[in-house]
């Protein structure tokens, strides 16, 4: 079977590939472009740690196939941070010590950055179930949903502690 | 030199720093066991049983050899058929027999999942097609699922050759019942004699599965000159040395282990399932191999921890005083043995002070996956069934929970039935503080209710290694032996830091590979922060040592007279001459021309880890309609020792509380009638998701352990011993209705309210 050429936009840049016409398009982010930060905890949607941003929309990266990129708009975790810049939900997880072995994260970080995207100023309802996509196993996700809610002050200009 | 008693003057010990890991971390940067490629690297996978039971009688892998791009398949055939031994590797005893049989069926498949050939493949996708081509053929054998039936004279047997342990005479017929284990204390009977309260309970719980996020994945390579690169995601990478070098006859230091981070592991990865399998399959291909499981490999083949029953009798005088507790617990400890029942029957009335104690266990192999270690093995499920008896007794009684808990709570001094007294135990206090604290006086609703629980877990130390080197620049590299799975490496920078007298912005932390540290034991028994934590002072205490001997050599006056504090040597006192102090940026700058560079490591034995001890106040609502249980408060209390980074601790009683509610009220292993599981994913296999849980409050109480540099004690694994019950407890506050089975879920909480209608 020939492979597919897809042309595509990834964390801003012009991308482009060969794939399977079955590959996800996590296998390709990692397994083709070494964008090893979304990561495969399920394969078939349940813990949302390969999330990545879709022109605007939160989506899981393998349940997506990677030919259906082509001429849409990719975000993965390492297109959130503007160089040294961290995204303030980034700083945050740090500040609250919201990560405990890191690997639910990236996609923490993607889906909480999709949902302040489009609303600065969640209550904690909606960042719970906004986020209930997510699986943690290690920080019962109290640091967590802290660390959204105060990343959404901090994007309306207001001081965090 | 110790530091526990002065708080105040510690400078970073107790502070709250950014972790030094964690932009990696948050950026998508930092790399876990699958992210690793090698040069010429090809892919392994492994073809395993669809039976719960079978022999194998035969594996013809001759069509998968022929397909193109397989480049080895491997069976049972391809790893030395080891004898018994007994080890004590991981976080528990471990026979490397079972463990070799485990990774690789050899005769006969066991349980539904259990891997009986592998293959290694230029893609991923012949695999798959290669797999397909592997033909094994089984006679299909009788299963056996749950415990009970599994203890049935008349059960199907796993292994023939398996006689009861620990029971007079020795057995004559072999038996699914490994082992059987006592403890006890006093006149069992004539405490009941001397009781006028009697409550008792028969109590399940389901196996649970870790459920780190991460699947297993590891990356290696088999030298032509037998040198062997290992990277891999585990809780140790001595554990994984070792276990790789006994499987398949490897010297020890020929196995040089990378530690990738790992995501989450929770006991479940303190031993080994694919490396063996990728060493074998890259020794024959002569490539480097990769290997990742699948969330359903994960669930069917790994982990979980037992399931298990769980019989409970307390008397107690009228005033509450407890006068005889007695308990029968029997774990399942899937396909070999190795349940985590002696832990069950040591830590299920350990919170108490009683004269008169008795507790049995049973070892049950059944056809299930073999149990791995979770978090406080075998404490969460004897707890569950002590903690619900408990609340019994306090209702019978018509005495508060935490005061009938206070009226026998251990204290220093009290004699534990599984053999230690205690000392430096912080029970009472987190008692005390579940008292006063507002949550247990919040007025609680119509359909609501309050549970209370407490729960021990003993914590360990054990042999670590540490190393300080100083830069040319003054500034730390801080090595240590195990893999970071909380936030251990911003511990070992606070400790160091400590000592160095120097920000902790300034010690770099280092988890070290098996070639650059000496032995570690794994990351487990919450003994990281403990022990290593130790063996990183103690270093960094012969680096301050050589500090002064240099600042001596330069000032020429003896090392006596020389101080070290605040990052810096000082001359101690007027006496030893007018020097300006010699900062350690200048001292490491002149090293070369003092004596070389700068540097120590060091190995301990940690002991005197101090045991942990948590009291958790749990209020529900529940909905009379569906059965569903919503959990409205919850608040953790729980003696710490002392808190090195307080922000990690809270996560860890966070993290743990949460796993045991997803215990109480969801997770569970389902079988469907041929044996096999039913729900292996996360879409059935339901852990507790955001919008499940309010925010989870802690309190650290800070009973200081003297043996511990800083008073540290282990914090990771008394959070999930008391969950179950307390929810339990507060089902029952708010339906009236006592939930003697796990998991809570809506239609078990329904059928008793259907019922009563």
């Amino acid at each position: 079977m020939s492979k597919i050429h897809v042309t595509t936009t990834i964390n801003g840049e012009p991308a482009e590939f060969l794939c399977e016409p079955h590959q996800t398009l996590l296998d390709v982010l990692r397994n083709e472009l070494n964008l090893t930060g979304s990561k495969e905890g399920c394969a078939s949607g349940d813990c949302g740690a390969c999330s990545v941003i879709v022109d605007g929309r939160l989506m899981c990266s393998c349940l997506m196939l990677a030919v259906e990129s082509t001429g849409h708009e990719v975000t993965t975790i390492e297109g959130v941070a503007k160089g040294d810049e961290l995204h303030p939900v980034q700083r945050q997880f740090l500040q609250h010590a919201a990560l405990q072995c890191g690997f639910c994260t990236p996609g923490l970080i993607v889906a909480a950055k999709a949902l302040l995207d489009r609303n600065t100023n969640p209550t904690e309802t909606e960042a719970r179930y906004w986020l209930a996509g997510n699986l943690c196993r290690c920080t019962g996700y109290d640091k967590v949903i802290r660390a959204v809610l105060d990343a959404a002050a901090e994007m309306r200009g207001e001081t965090v502690a | 030199m110790t530091y526990v008693g002065n708080k105040a003057d510690l400078r970073v010990v107790g502070t709250r720093p950014i972790r030094p890991d964690g932009v990696d971390k948050v950026t998508g940067r930092a790399t876990f066991g699958a992210d690793m490629v090698m040069p010429g690297m090809i892919w392994g996978k492994v073809k395993r049983s669809p039976h719960a039971h079978a022999r194998i009688v035969s594996i013809d892998t001759s069509k998968a050899s022929k397909l193109p791009g397989v480049k080895a398949v491997i069976t049972a055939e391809d790893f030395p058929n080891i004898a018994s031994e007994e080890a004590f590797v991981g976080e528990g005893p471990m026979n490397f027999r079972d463990l070799s049989r485990n990774c690789m069926a050899r005769g006969k498949a066991l349980y539904e999942g259990h891997a009986v050939a592998a293959v290694a493949a230029t893609t991923e996708s012949i695999c798959d097609a290669a797999l397909e081509l592997i033909e094994v053929t089984y006679e299909v054998l009788p299963f056996v699922i749950d415990v009970e039936d599994a203890m049935k004279p008349d059960a199907p047997l796993l292994h023939d050759d398996m006689y009861t342990q620990g029971v007079q005479p020795k057995p004559s017929n072999p038996s699914n019942v490994a082992k059987r284990v006592h403890f006890g204390l006093g006149d069992i009977e004539a405490g009941f004699r001397d009781a006028e309260v009697v409550v008792e309970g028969r109590y399940t719980t389901q196996p649970v599965h870790q459920a780190y996020i991460e699947p297993h994945a590891t990356v290696v390579s088999y030298g032509a000159d037998q040198q062997c690169l290992v990277w891999s995601s585990s809780q140790g990478q001595f554990m994984v040395r070792s276990y790789c070098a006994k499987l398949l006859g490897i010297e020890l230091s020929n196995i040089r282990v990378m530690v990738a981070e790992i995501g989450g592991g929770f006991g479940g990865k303190t031993l080994v399932y694919l490396e063996p399998l990728a060493l074998a399959l890259s020794k024959k291909a002569g490539r480097p191999v990769k290997m990742m499981m699948t969330r359903e490999e994960v669930f069917r083949a790994t982990g979980p921890t037992s399931g298990g029953t769980v019989e409970v009798k307390i008397g107690a005088r009228k005033d509450g005083t407890i006068t005889a507790a007695q308990a029968t617990l029997k774990y399942q400890a899937g396909a070999f043995a190795g349940s985590p029942v002696q832990p069950g029957c040591m830590t299920a009335f350990a919170v108490y002070d009683i004269k008169n104690v008795s507790v049995t266990g049973y070892d049950v192999v059944s056809n299930r996956p073999k149990v791995a270690a979770y978090r406080a093995p075998g404490a969460p499920i004897s707890c569950f069934g002590v903690e619900s008896a408990m609340d019994d007794l306090a209702r019978k009684l018509g005495m508060d929970p935490v005061e009938l808990r206070l009226k026998n709570a251990a204290k220093d001094g009290t004699k534990a039935a599984y053999g230690p007294t205690f000392k430096d135990i912080g029970f009472v206090e987190t008692l005390e503080e579940a008292k006063k604290h507002p949550h247990y006086s919040i007025p609680l609703g119509p359909n609501q209710g309050r549970g209370v629980a407490s729960g021990f877990w003993f914590n360990i130390g054990g042999e670590s290694s540490g190393a300080v080197h100083i830069a040319e620049d003054g500034t730390a590299v801080v090595m240590s032996g195990n893999p970071d799975i909380g936030g251990s490496r911003a511990g070992m920078a606070m400790m160091a830091a400590e000592v160095l007298g120097i920000p902790v912005e300034k010690c770099r932390p280092i988890v070290a590979d098996t070639a650059s540290i000496g032995f570690t034991h794994l990351t487990g028994g919450s003994r990281v922060t403990f022990a290593t934590g130790m063996a990183v002072t103690q270093a960094a205490e012969k680096v301050v040592e050589i500090l002064k001997q240099r600042a001596a050599l330069i000032w020429d006056i003896p090392v006596e007279a020389v101080e070290w504090k605040d990052g810096a040597a000082y001359p101690a006192g007027a006496n030893a001459g007018g020097f300006d102090p010699l900062t350690l940026p200048e001292i490491a700058m002149k090293a070369g021309r003092t004596g070389g560079p700068i540097g120590a490591e060091q190995g301990v034995n940690a002991q005197g880890a101090g045991p942990g001890f948590g009291t958790h106040i749990c209020d529900v609502e529940v909905d009379p309609e569906t059965g569903k249980v919503t959990v409205l408060r919850y608040t953790a209390i729980q003696d710490v020792g002392r808190a090195i980074h307080p922000s990690y601790v809270e996560g860890q009683i966070q993290g743990g509380a949460v796993q045991g509610i997803g215990w109480a009220l969801n997770e569970e292993y389902i079988y469907d009638k041929n044996g096999k599981m039913d729900n292996a994913g996360f879409l059935d296999y339901r852990v507790p998701v955001a919008s499940d849980l309010p925010m989870i409050d802690t309190v650290m109480v800070e009973v200081p352990n003297p043996r511990h540099p800083f008073g540290a004690k282990g914090v990771g694994e008394v959070p999930i011993v008391p969950p179950m019950a307390a929810v339990a407890n507060a089902i029952r506050g708010a339906i009236g209705i006592r939930m003697e089975h796990l998991p809570m879920s809506p239609p078990k909480v329904r059928a008793p309210l259907d019922a009563r209608k």
